[in-house]
């Protein structure tokens, strides 16, 4: 067998660890060596690549593959678990960056000497400079939100749909021309560089924090069809089957975040996503003539003590006030007595799909007490207590019933069934302006005003001496 | 059509139905692992960076660009796999003898 074949069968090997490491990501047992044998496959990957080619500079390759790793590494060990939305969102960047820069080398190498560029490698240069282009400065634009490095809310601007749709036809026309009319045309393809980029901005700005599930699943859906299409400009099948299992991958969780908003695909692509935030402000037009009635975190922890049952209800304000570890104390506590704790989580609670689960696994949350949506709502009836930390539209109840709610339709938890209803929170104002919750005005529901994490410990302190 | 192009599109076609039929099945708990750990996978582009690179000899430009490629790609893996496993070694079972009454 001659070192091609070998090196061929080598990439098959390591497609087939990325597809048993995903597949054993179904159940947290098995997840963690799932992820190793993944990692195994893109080592033999990487080694064999390296092994299989002649590099003329390979002391520079060298070096910027280790600064990479290096870095790569560094802040994998010092990422706080808060901060992994825009971790997440900066790595989908960088792969989609990696990819688009193949396809860019690539164009550059095929207007050499006696070089051709021939239709369809075209076609998956502009494909990857494309999709690549666009995930590296939407992810860039996601982690700017997320970092708070720029505002969180929608930035919007008259016909933005349209301008976002001019560019990708744009960036198709040009495209068009180059592979079948004008081949070596440089300036044509640096305008679709800059296009792509640009589109990446303008699709990513306008949607806001609440949203940013969706745009974090699908830039990371983006950067495995870039990663797809590199496969195709190098004709490397490992890339594309590396590639697709991502996109795919990418594309599910997008699915399951428009469906847990209520929103079609189509919404999202095409750029609707932060209207909702606007229209929002017209919610709960009845529910303005109800009263609110606040209570004080001992009497809180009070009621939570003599509980038969108590539902955690985390969203992102828990995140926001790194709430997680005294809720699992308080969770504890409860326990101690005797009280049973679950814990509901909804789908797009949070920055990013899952958001909440790796928060509280953090805060030793043993996950077998973490309940997804539909597992745990025929519970709430039964429930004596749920307590809503930081979780405001996915447990609004006008999405049952108010056909004028901009959140109609979309799945919640039902926390409203329960007996009683603690919600924590900072304040009536501050956050969600406008956006009107008649959860906060049920006459079971008790406000708990204040810092989540603070509320929380005062109630840890309540419990133990109730 | 190419023959290798048509080869390539199958294996894409049929490596996005087997990521579909794998992928469904994770459970929402595991989705931001689920995520990193694809996004790590999705750093295979500095295999492509690392071919296109060798490649070209002796034009500088190509073999700058090679090189943040590469390295973009090494901060997704190494990056990647590294939070996942972080994030994974997290997720622990209810203690057996704890918890109830």
């Amino acid at each position: 067998m001659d070192f091609f074949t070998l090196a061929n069968l080598s990439y098959l090997i390591s497609a087939a660890l990325f597809i048993f490491g995903l597949k054993r990501l179904q159940s947290p047992a098995t997840a963690r060596s799932g992820n190793v044998m993944a990692a195994v496959g893109m080592t033999i990957a990487i080694v064999v690549t390296l092994l299989e080619t002649d590099f003329a500079n390979w002391q520079m390759i060298l070096v910027g593959g280790v600064i990479g790793a290096l870095i790569g590494s560094v802040s994998a060990r010092a990422v706080e678990m808060t901060a992994m939305p825009q971790m997440v969102g900066i790595f989908n960047g960088f792969g989609g960056g990696a990819s688009a820069l193949v396809a860019i080398s690539e164009f550059l190498r095929l207007l050499g000497p006696e070089h051709v560029m021939t239709n369809d490698s075209g076609v998956s240069i502009v494909l990857g400079t494309l999709i690549g282009g666009v995930t590296f400065s939407g992810s860039m634009i996601a982690f700017a939100k997320l970092q708070n490095l720029m505002t969180g809310a929608p930035v919007t601007w008259p016909l933005q749909k349209s301008l976002n749709s001019l560019l990708l036809l744009a960036v198709i026309g040009l495209g068009g021309y180059l592979v079948f009319f004008d081949q070596a045309n440089l300036t044509v393809f640096l305008v679709i560089i800059g296009l792509a980029l640009v589109l990446g901005v303008t699709s990513v700005i306008p949607i806001g924090g609440a949203d940013m599930p969706v745009v974090i699943s699908l830039l990371n859906s983006y950067s495995g069809l870039a990663a797809a299409a590199a496969g195709f400009v190098v004709d490397s099948r490992v890339l594309i089957i590396a590639g697709s299992l991502v996109g795919a991958s990418g594309l599910i969780l997008t699915n399951i975040m428009c469906v847990g908003m209520n929103r079609s695909l189509a919404n999202v692509l095409f750029g609707a996503v932060g209207t909702a935030d606007v229209v929002a402000g017209s919610v709960g037009a009845g529910a303005a003539a109800g009263q609110v009635r606040d209570v004080q975190a001992e009497e809180a922890a009070m009621i939570l003590a003599y509980a038969n049952s108590v539902i955690f209800v985390p969203g992102y304000g828990m995140a926001v006030a790194q709430a997680q570890h005294a809720v699992r104390e308080l969770a504890d506590v409860l326990k101690e007595r005797g009280v049973d704790v679950k814990y509901a989580i909804h789908p797009v609670a949070g920055r990013m799909p899952g958001h909440m689960n790796v928060l509280l696994a953090e805060a030793n949350v043993p996950y077998d007490e973490l309940y997804d949506m539909d597992e745990i709502n025929h519970a709430f009836k039964t429930t004596t207590v749920a307590v809503v930390i930081g979780a405001n539209d996915v447990v609004n109840p006008a999405a049952r019933h108010d056909t004028t709610s901009p959140l109609y339709g979309m799945p919640i938890l039902d926390v409203d069934e329960s007996e009683h209803i603690i919600v924590l929170k900072r304040s009536m104002r501050a956050g969600f302006a406008g956006v009107e919750n008649e959860l906060f005005f049920h006459p079971k529901t008790m406000m708990l005003f204040g810092d989540a994490k603070d509320s929380v410990q005062k109630m840890v302190t309540g419990a133990k001496t109730a | 059509m190419p023959e290798a192009l048509l080869n390539n599109l199958y294996i894409f076609v049929l490596a996005m139905f087997t990521g579909f039929e794998v992928i469904t099945k994770v459970p929402p708990l595991l989705h931001t692992p689920l995520m990193s750990g694809s996004n790590a996978i999705s750093g295979i582009s500095v295999v492509g960076a690392l071919i296109i690179t060798a490649e070209v000899a002796g034009n500088n430009l190509i073999l700058w660009l090679g090189v943040i490629a590469v390295a973009m790609g090494m901060i997704n893996v190494a990056g990647g796999f590294l939070v996942t496993d972080r994030m994974l070694e997290m997720f622990k079972k209810k203690p057996a003898a704890g918890g109830e009454k």
